[in-house]
């Protein structure tokens, strides 16, 4: 009986780390793997729900959305600072769950708040870090030299951390995660409370070390712009949730090639007459707003003003735009991000006193 | 790997660079003890004590009461001081490197150990220049007695710093705990003059006997036997720093 369930233990075994390998033979540029990942705090907020995402090495990924979103949770758990509630997350072939130090020899992480000891000095902090992760002696005198070139701060190498702007700080900090060669970085909103000019900076940045170090970037923000800018394919979260995953372009077009935007007296009413129009692609309404994505959306106008009087509906505003990842949020989730941050602002709240709650 | 010997290092050597840097800690950290041992000692050197034998005077009664007090309260701050490092953030950093858990524990037990000592040997050095006979052959029993205590404090520190989510409660804990364990350990006055059941606490405060154990070694005599002192020290050593490894050990960033 007990020989029996051993064998057929054994059996089970074999046959998962046989499909284990298999899977992996077949996408080996995946890099990280993610299945159904969930996490739950106690009393049973979900902060991370059944999300799956197949990343793909040296690209430049981004988990979009406002906060409380639960980007952050997703980040902590596939760099082994969270454990999941369950689900599969698989880093570089390493499983975070059964091997977490194997996953942490593979990444380097830029925390969202600041992980540096100001009473250090740069030099100091890089050297901490690579003798954390066992480099030797060597190594570490010539990567230093290299990540602090990559971030223009190698004349500042001796100067205490607290000396440091916001931007230098977070200079350093990605070259402190790129110090032990990792094939990961995660950016966990690397330009938040930074001004514009020093986020455009940033921006350069990631995208040189991108191409130069041959690194695949897993970034969380909520920045429309950013998102658009730096990464290849953008994953949407919302509450928890992934809405969908997708190149920034290919989501823009998704929506229609182009927008127009216009408020009247009776949306519900024009909305109906608009359904049946047949040059709209696309056909959102929000609140007293109706978004209607179409082609050569400037021809248009005149077009949909005439619909509205036809009706006995009056237009207060029209305007023609190019989609942005703004317009996709709104599009799949029927929210604009800010609205969407007030309502996950509770949220937020108690995650905050259950987060607390977990250290005592 | 359970220990990683670079990552023990590296903890120890940036709590020893921190230490040197911070000049206004690592001043009060001096001067107080040494105002509490030139004025105490000179100060209450007239009164006569039970327990002190008569060859020696108020202030060598003191010295180890005051090495002990700056290693105590050196040690519970740095074992405290993770907090700061999840205030700041650099928690995180430290617990997402591939290393064990232990190892941070024991690259923070061993650099608030070693802070800790140094301010012992400071206060040594300052007795002695206010005539206090310190025992050659007994500097090595006193560093084992410093280390012991240096070891539990950190764990405590450690202990307390896992239940609280910053640093507002420690004043309370240096005030409902620490201080009146540190009056009640003899470190400032004769254990032989108190009332029954107030020595009955000081007897369960394991302070006591370490406090006990440095004068046995650092000036020559003592109230308890010194292997009790030492056996005592010892098991609570273990406790706290086992205690504190296992509820480090569990916290996440």
């Amino acid at each position: 009986m007990v020989k029996q369930e051993r064998t057929s233990h054994l059996t089970e075994m074999f046959v998962t780390s046989y499909v284990c390998i298999w899977v992996f033979r077949l996408a080996e540029s995946v890099v990280i793997h993610v299945e159904s990942l969930t996490k739950v705090f106690e009393g049973s907020f979900k902060a991370v729900d059944n999300v799956s995402l197949d990343i793909q090495s040296k690209e430049v990924f981004g988990l979009l959305g406002p906060n409380g979103a639960g980007k952050t949770t997703t980040v902590k758990m596939l760099s082994t600072l969270l454990r999941p509630t369950s689900g599969i997350a698989v880093v570089d072939g390493h499983n975070v769950m059964e091997d977490a130090d194997g996953v942490r020899r593979t990444i380097g992480i830029v925390f969202q708040d600041p992980a540096l000891d100001d009473e250090l000095t740069a030099r100091e902090n890089l050297d901490f870090h690579a003798r954390m992760y066992n480099m030797d002696g060597e190594q570490r005198r010539e990567r230093m030299i290299e990540v602090l070139k990559l971030v223009d701060l190698h004349d500042r190498a001796d100067v205490l951390v607290k000396k440091y702007s916001g931007g230098m700080k977070r200079r350093l900090e990605i070259a402190r995660g790129l110090m032990h060669y990792p094939k990961v970085l995660f950016l966990d909103e690397p330009t938040l409370g930074l001004d514009a000019q020093t986020r455009r900076s940033i921006w350069d940045y990631v995208a040189r070390l991108n191409k130069e170090q041959n690194v695949t970037i897993f970034l969380t923000t909520h920045y429309m712009d950013e998102a658009d800018f730096l990464c290849s394919r953008v994953a949407i979260m919302d509450r928890g949730k992934l809405v969908t995953v997708d190149s920034p372009d290919d989501l823009k077009n998704s929506i229609g090639s182009d927008l127009v935007t216009l408020e009247c007296s009776d949306p519900d009413r024009f909305t109906e007459r608009l359904r049946s129009v047949e040059w709209i692609e696309n056909l959102k309404r929000h609140e007293s707003t109706i978004i209607i994505g179409t082609k050569h959306s400037a021809e248009r106008i005149p077009e949909v003003v005439n619909l509205a009087r036809d009706i006995g509906v009056r237009v207060l505003s029209i305007e023609t735009r190019k989609p942005t990842l703004e317009d996709v949020f709104l599009y799949y989730t029927g929210t604009k991000m800010r609205e969407s941050e007030a309502n996950t602002s509770d949220r937020m709240k108690t995650m905050h006193r259950q987060s607390a709650r977990r250290f005592r | 790997m359970l220990i990683n010997v670079q990552a023990v290092y590296v903890i120890w050597l940036r709590d020893i660079k921190r230490f040197i840097r911070a000049r206004s800690r690592l001043i009060g950290n001096i001067v107080q003890p040494f105002f509490f041992l030139s004025i105490l000692g000179f100060g209450l050197g007239s009164a006569m004590f039970p327990g002190i034998p008569p060859q020696y005077r108020f202030i060598d009664f003191i010295t180890p009461g005051i090495v002990a007090m700056a290693v105590l309260f050196s040690s519970v701050f740095s074992g405290v001081s993770v907090l700061w490092d999840k205030q700041f953030g650099f928690l995180q950093e430290v617990l997402v490197a591939p290393v064990s858990r232990l190892s941070i524990v024991v690259g923070r037990i061993l650099g608030g150990a070693t802070t800790a000592l140094v301010q012992g040997f400071v206060i040594l050095a300052i007795a002695l220049i206010l005539g206090v006979r310190i025992s050659p052959f007994g500097v090595a029993g006193g560093i084992m007695f410093m280390l012991l205590l240096a070891f539990s404090a950190v764990g405590f520190g450690l202990i307390v710093a896992s239940q609280m989510e910053d640093f507002h409660g420690f004043q309370l804990v240096m005030n409902l705990i620490i201080f009146p364990l540190f009056f009640l350990s003899s470190a400032l006055f004769p254990l032989e003059g108190l009332p029954y059941w107030l020595k009955m606490i000081a007897y369960l405060n394991p302070l006591t006997y370490g406090v006990d154990g440095l004068r046995h070694s650092l000036v020559g005599f003592s109230s308890i036997p010194v292997w009790i002192d030492l056996s005592v020290l010892l098991t609570f050593c273990m406790l706290m720093v086992s205690i504190g490894s296992y509820l480090f050990g569990r916290s996440e960033a």
